[in-house]
């Protein structure tokens, strides 16, 4: 089945691709594979797939990657 | 009980205590025995180590287990559902074994466990306060403090040679590897998401596939979820029907019993149809309803259901006032319930949620305070 989707459009999932270092690690903790790997570079491919928990920003370690969830 | 403190061999046959190994005491537990305590099912025997001594885990839940996590699937004592935090061992772990981080839940700990048949690992368990990985990351307790705080606090480097944990992947969430490596030395390897896919993930040289690394909503998955949803709703829904009661004796006659009683009795059939659309039936059917709002799924889930109880309603309740109430409320109901189970499942942002919260909780209000209107109206 393909994966369930909500709202388009209103993530606020911002990377920095300049700040990126190409560590992986946001491709590898993601649990919507939001992010792919391309050219070193880490790159948002399914950005409607982000549900902002937050495992990318906790685990980037140049601060490449931010999301503001507002309450909820 | 005694713990060596130096040149400790963890697998030798004289540190480890069996249930199995010993003719001459019928008990071999006997050793670990403490006053006002009792041994937890689910420990199998213990393991002397450089850390003192760790109980060794089973990897078969049994019946008591499955009944327990049947009653806690149904919100039954669920938040009191809780294993020690700290280090267990599971098969017989050397001090090349692989450390698993785990929550202190105990549906999330059988779950790990009976996976691990064939595996030899040392088990860390946070404490979380009886909350699954996921959640308690989100929450902060399953956090890179806590971990740190469990690493020290158990001697970790005394058991392994090695100076790595696997944290299951959805603890990234409250989890920074960089963290956690400045702090206890010790290294973060994100596991696969499923307890399931953790032998293979092992085997592969700690690699997850695309797939491990990915959740899932299926069919079963949804299902599973429902009792609790419906758990939650019962104390508020019996509240509603009190009020449902009294606002259904509201009449010509200032105030009726028996139109309470009758007229109450509708509505509550109206209030159940809400739920059981809201509830259930949208959370198990969820990708196959038009529509990616909650809030709009419950409403098309809420008017299948509504339409036919109105036709059978309409013989017992005359005019369209009444009727029109009625159905407006069950859909309330339905696409409210439905909008709060964005909180359950594994895919809604609270960007989204929030969205779609601002845009339906005022529909759902007004749309409530006009269904009232109209069955008060109706009895006149």
């Amino acid at each position: 089945m393909e994966k369930l989707k909500y709202l388009d459009d209103v993530s606020s999932l911002v990377l920095d691709e300049e700040k990126c270092i190409g560590c992986s690690l946001c491709t590898e903790v993601c649990p919507q594979a939001v992010f792919e790997m391309k050219q070193n570079k880490a790159q948002i491919v399914d950005f409607n797939a982000c549900m902002e928990c937050g495992a990318c920003v906790n685990n980037c370690p140049s601060e490449a990657i931010s999301v503001s969830p507002g309450v909820g | 009980m005694k713990i060596s403190t130096s040149g400790v061999n963890l697998l030798s046959s004289m540190d480890e205590v069996s249930l199995h190994s010993s003719t001459e005491r019928s008990n071999p537990m006997v050793d670990y025995e403490k006053p006002g305590f009792k041994l937890c099912a689910y420990v199998d025997r213990f393991i002397k180590t450089n850390a003192g001594v760790i109980p060794i885990i089973k990897s078969t839940l049994e019946k008591k287990d499955l009944f327990s996590t049947f009653y806690v699937r149904c919100g039954i004592r669920r938040h009191t559902y809780t294993v020690a935090p700290g280090l267990y061992a599971i098969g017989k772990p050397d001090k090349n074994c692989e450390v698993l981080v785990t929550a202190n839940f105990k549906l999330t700990f059988d779950h790990l466990r009976k996976e691990l048949s064939d595996i030899n690992a040392w088990i860390l368990v946070l404490d979380t306060k009886g909350i699954n990985v996921w959640c308690a990351a989100g929450k902060g307790t399953f956090s890179t403090r806590e971990l740190v705080k469990k690493i020290k606090d158990c001697s970790l480097e005394k058991i392994v040679d090695h100076k790595r944990v696997i944290v299951p992947q959805l603890g990234a969430t409250g989890v920074s590897a960089r963290d956690v490596k400045k702090q206890s030395g010790f290294r973060v390897v994100y596991g696969p998401i499923r307890a399931k896919d953790i032998p293979i993930f092992l085997k592969n040289n700690r690699k997850a596939d695309k797939k491990m690394r990915q959740v899932s909503f299926e069919l079963y998955e949804r299902f599973i979820l429902t009792p609790v949803e419906i758990q939650i709703v019962l104390k508020p829904a019996l509240i509603t029907a009190l009020i449902l009661f009294i606002i259904s004796g509201f009449g010509p006659d200032i105030f009726s019993f028996p139109g309470a009683w009758e007229r109450g009795m509708i509505s509550v059939f109206a209030l159940a149809a809400g739920i059981f659309s809201g509830a259930f039936v949208t959370p198990i059917l969820l990708p196959f309803i038009p529509s990616r709002e909650f809030a709009l799924k419950g409403i098309i889930t809420g008017s299948i259901f509504a339409i036919p109880l109105m036709t059978i309603i309409s013989f017992v309740v005359s005019g369209f006032a009444g009727l029109l109430a009625l159905f407006l409320f069950s859909v309330t109901i339905s696409s409210y319930l439905a909008m709060n189970f964005t909180g359950a499942t594994p895919f809604t942002s609270p960007s989204g949620v929030e969205k779609e919260m601002k845009r339906y909780l005022p529909v759902q209000l007004a749309s409530l305070v006009i269904s009232s209107g109209l069955w008060i109206y109706s009895a006149f």
